[in-house]
């Protein structure tokens, strides 16, 4: 940590002298992967929607843990997130309705619940930093904390990715290979809680779900493989990560939010570099038939 | 695809006709109503054994039940178990009718092989073994050159056969194959039959294929099944095409003189 703090800090620049900044980018460059990872899985078993209703049903999880009392709602924010997450699957997989019917009810009925729960006594505005996120919310303690659980969600992802890929070709499919559908889905599902959840403070309730969907989306238009795919992903978050945590040092601007803009701006960039590599491919085509000629 | 050990040993065939998936009696009903009732099949190995039937008669519904999808009455019985399944169950293998996917996935021939064959996260690394068995399913349905290519971008009929080398790999006790040629093109169908026709001769498994083209399956069919929600009719194709249910069906009376089986 100390060895970290002294290198960021030797560099010249005016963000670098701060403790906060250095700590917050220690923690894009552990989460910024593990997002990229997780969001190329949510993105083709298409459940954008879901991990999206998680981030909004957060509110509920912190209205609850400050009618407990608690000091820190991340306990009741966990708990609710994967009571509400493995609820939405199993409620899916037992009546058979339409997944986006039984997300969008969960999704309003949890957000309601969370902002009854949270205008008690008309202070709502005490809560507002858990819309934008707070970078402050990460303290240096916090990190180990990050780092540890990003590693055992990103490793268990990685052991289970083969399955999650393959039920998200085809469910029928994969039960024909012998594969449990219900525990994957189960554990796959408690990942996505728990990496919302864990980076909901920092990132914010309103644009968490896009630091997952963007990288992978963008990272959809380039590649031709799953390995390219995770490459580009990786590479867009941490690219977007880094250069949205700078620009809001400088613009004095929510960091999550300007972290989106830039891997917005990166999602652009790939539709054009797709819609290039079309024409070329499409002149190519044209010229070799006119060769044949 | 390696030749399959068969257990029964001593016998000059590697089919040896008693292996058998056994229906008895199976019943199926969703949402209240009877999609499926009084089904008794046995299904040799060595043996092809095609679902015909109107929308709606519950071909895909048997298949989905044969996969342990759904609830239903009567028994299962596979016998004797052997090979690679679970221990209650044996290997299937399964086509799927449409492959209901995202056709702008990132996921090439070589991830979904990787992904059902090995354990290395196919995003980071697909392992030699992975690769080599890949190659070699693909190449006996001649399809070998589409290795790389994204699962998206395959035609129809490319994407069938790609599915049905990852059926048989490795080589299953039993072969659903769910309408594997609709919306398939002529030639891709010709492929497909040939490949099918090969995979009895070679392998000692079951076979059970839904389709619609009742006229195409007659030659690689041992027994056809006409099923509307019970089992009509079964029978060699002559004697199903004879049946006044299946002409009915079918509109044979209608259009023209029943085909004439070579």
């Amino acid at each position: 940590m100390n060895v970290w703090h002294h290198l960021i800090g030797s560099l010249p620049f005016a963000w670098a002298q701060f403790a906060f900044m250095r700590t917050a980018l220690l923690a894009v460059l552990i989460v910024s992967p593990l997002f990229a990872l997780m969001g190329t899985l949510v993105v083709n078993n298409r459940m954008a929607f879901f991990s999206d209703a998680i981030g909004h049903a957060s509110l509920t999880g912190i209205g609850l843990g400050v009618l407990l009392g608690m000091a820190d709602p991340l306990v009741a924010l966990v708990a609710f997130a994967l009571f509400l997450g493995l609820g939405i699957v199993a409620l899916q997989r037992v009546t058979h309705a339409a997944m986006d019917t039984v997300i969008s009810l969960s999704m309003s009925g949890s957000i309601a619940l969370g902002v009854v729960l949270l205008s008690r006594g008309g202070n709502f505005n005490k809560f507002s930093h858990y819309l934008v996120g707070d970078l402050l919310s990460i303290t240096p303690g916090e990190i180990g904390q990050l780092a540890l659980t990003s590693f055992f969600v990103g490793g268990g992802l990685l052991l289970g990715y083969n399955r999650i890929l393959l039920i998200g070709l085809n469910e029928s499919l994969a039960r024909s290979r012998g594969l449990s559908l219900w525990w994957t889905q189960m554990l796959f599902c408690a990942a996505v809680v728990m990496v919302v959840t864990m980076n909901l403070s920092w990132v914010g309730i309103l644009i968490i779900n896009a630091m997952l969907i963007v990288p992978a989306a963008g990272a959809r238009n380039l590649a031709a493989n799953a390995r390219q795919y995770l490459f580009y992903a990786i590479g867009i978050g941490l690219f977007s990560g880094v250069a949205g945590l700078i620009a809001s040092y400088y613009a004095n601007t929510a960091t999550g939010a300007s972290i989106v803009l830039v891997a917005m701006g990166c999602y652009l960039a790939t539709l054009g570099i797709k819609a290039t590599r079309a024409a070329l491919a499409a002149e190519r085509t044209s010229r070799a038939a006119a060769r044949v000629k | 695809m390696e030749l399959q050990q068969h257990p029964h040993k001593g016998l000059s065939s590697h089919v040896c006709g008693e292996c058998c998936t056994r229906i008895e009696g199976i019943g199926v009903t969703r949402s209240g109503q009877r999609v499926l009732e009084d089904i008794s099949l046995h299904l040799h190995c060595g043996e092809l054994t095609t679902l015909v039937g109107p929308n709606g008669a519950g071909k895909s519904t048997l298949l989905r039940t044969l996969l342990g999808e759904l609830p239903h009455s009567g028994a299962i019985h596979f016998l004797p178990v052997f090979g690679h399944g679970r221990k209650d169950a044996p290997a299937i293998g399964y086509v799927p009718q449409q492959l209901d996917f995202d056709r702008f996935s990132p996921i090439s021939v070589q991830d979904a092989f990787s992904s059902a064959l090995s354990a290395w996260p196919a995003a980071i690394w697909h392992s030699g073994r992975a690769r080599m068995r890949t190659k070699e399913a693909l190449t006996a349905v001649e399809a070998g050159h589409l290795i790389n290519r994204k699962l998206g971008e395959l035609s129809g009929g490319e994407l069938q056969r790609v599915l049905l080398a990852l059926a048989l790999t490795p080589v299953p006790n039993l072969l659903l194959l769910d309408e594997p040629l609709s919306g398939i093109d002529l030639p891709g169908r010709e492929l497909f039959y040939r490949t099918v026709a090969e995979l009895r001769r070679r392998f000692d498994l079951s076979i059970l294929m839904v389709s619609h083209d009742l006229v195409g399956v007659t030659a690689v069919s041992d027994r056809i099944v006409f099923l509307d929600r019970r089992i009509v009719c079964a029978g060699t194709a002559a004697e199903v095409i004879a049946h006044p249910e299946v002409r009915r069906t079918f509109g044979f009376d209608l259009v023209a003189p029943a085909p004439v089986l070579s």
